[in-house]
């Protein structure tokens, strides 16, 4: 797991650039390597969707982000993600890593791939978001105590655990 | 004369050794040989066009693939829906099992 989380800049589905050191100055980061065609990334989107909002009061920025290649794979067009962000009425910005360069900064392997970067932009956790992406009840409980963990300032329960998703699709 | 059963499978998706699991399962359930299964992996774009695969992981019984859909053809996780419209990356268990059955029948 990387230390040191790479800052980034990178647009939204509406132009509007977040940068991750901008945001982390508020506090936490949750960093979300997702897309729209993985069963595994759409079966977990919900509980990650209801992390960002509920954490959102406590002053923890949750960004996801698309690097997947569209050209190969259409579903993960920039149009895709703009449609998909005004259907499910996304309250979090989804970014797209256009170049995959993020990704690659972060070594992100899968869909869903999840980091927590503290506000000296340290990753806390890396992972996935719960023990099940079948099992909605599981409540995306490893990633909500990375984040209570390094909200309280104490040593994370579980700072690492296995991404499980599907294999992110790198350009030829 | 039993089913001919077959799974396609892609590296890039973990589902396979569950979507395995299952389909052994309902083979058994059904009186069929679980052993039976023919599994092809599918490594490339050139294959997945050559196979017609939605995705993986895909099942055919007798060359027919119970689930099919409106998917595109490519090296991807395939997206099912389970009974009660949750996402899943391998097919509803109980649908598995009546379409083995059925075939079987």
């Amino acid at each position: 797991m990387i230390a040191t989380a790479p800052d980034f800049a990178l647009p939204d589905t509406e132009g509007t650039v977040y940068r991750l050191s901008e945001l982390a100055a508020d506090g936490p980061v949750v960093v979300v390597f997702t897309c729209n065609h993985c069963p595994y990334a759409l079966a977990w989107q919900g509980r990650l969707a209801d992390v960002g909002r509920e954490y959102a009061a406590r002053g923890v920025h949750t960004v996801f982000i698309n690097c997947n290649d569209a050209e190969r794979y259409p579903a993960d067009s920039l149009e895709a993600m703009r449609q998909r962000v005004d259907e499910e009425h996304w309250t979090a910005p989804y970014l797209h890593d256009e170049s995959q360069q993020v990704a690659r900064d972060y070594g992100a392997r899968v869909t869903p791939d999840v980091f927590v970067v503290d506000d000296g932009l340290h990753v806390r956790y890396r992972g996935a978001p719960d023990q099940d992406y079948d099992d909605p009840a599981a409540n995306a409980l490893w990633l909500r105590e990375a984040i209570d963990d390094v909200l309280s300032g104490v040593e994370l329960r579980r700072p690492e655990t296995e991404p499980v998703g599907c294999s992110i699709k790198w350009r030829p | 004369m039993a089913p001919r059963v077959g799974r396609l499978w892609w590296q890039g998706c973990p589902s396979t050794d569950r979507a395995l699991a299952d389909l052994r399962d309902a083979l058994a359930e059904a009186g069929l040989d679980p052993a039976t299964v023919e599994i092809r992996q599918v490594a490339d774009d050139a294959a997945a066009e050559r196979e017609r695969f939605p995705g993986s992981p895909t099942i055919r019984i007798n060359g027919v693939d119970p689930f099919a859909g409106d998917e595109a053809v490519g090296l991807s996780c395939r997206i099912y829906r389970l009974d009660d419209g949750r996402v899943s990356p391998t097919p509803d268990p109980g649908r598995l099992r009546e379409a083995i059955a059925r075939a079987a029948s």
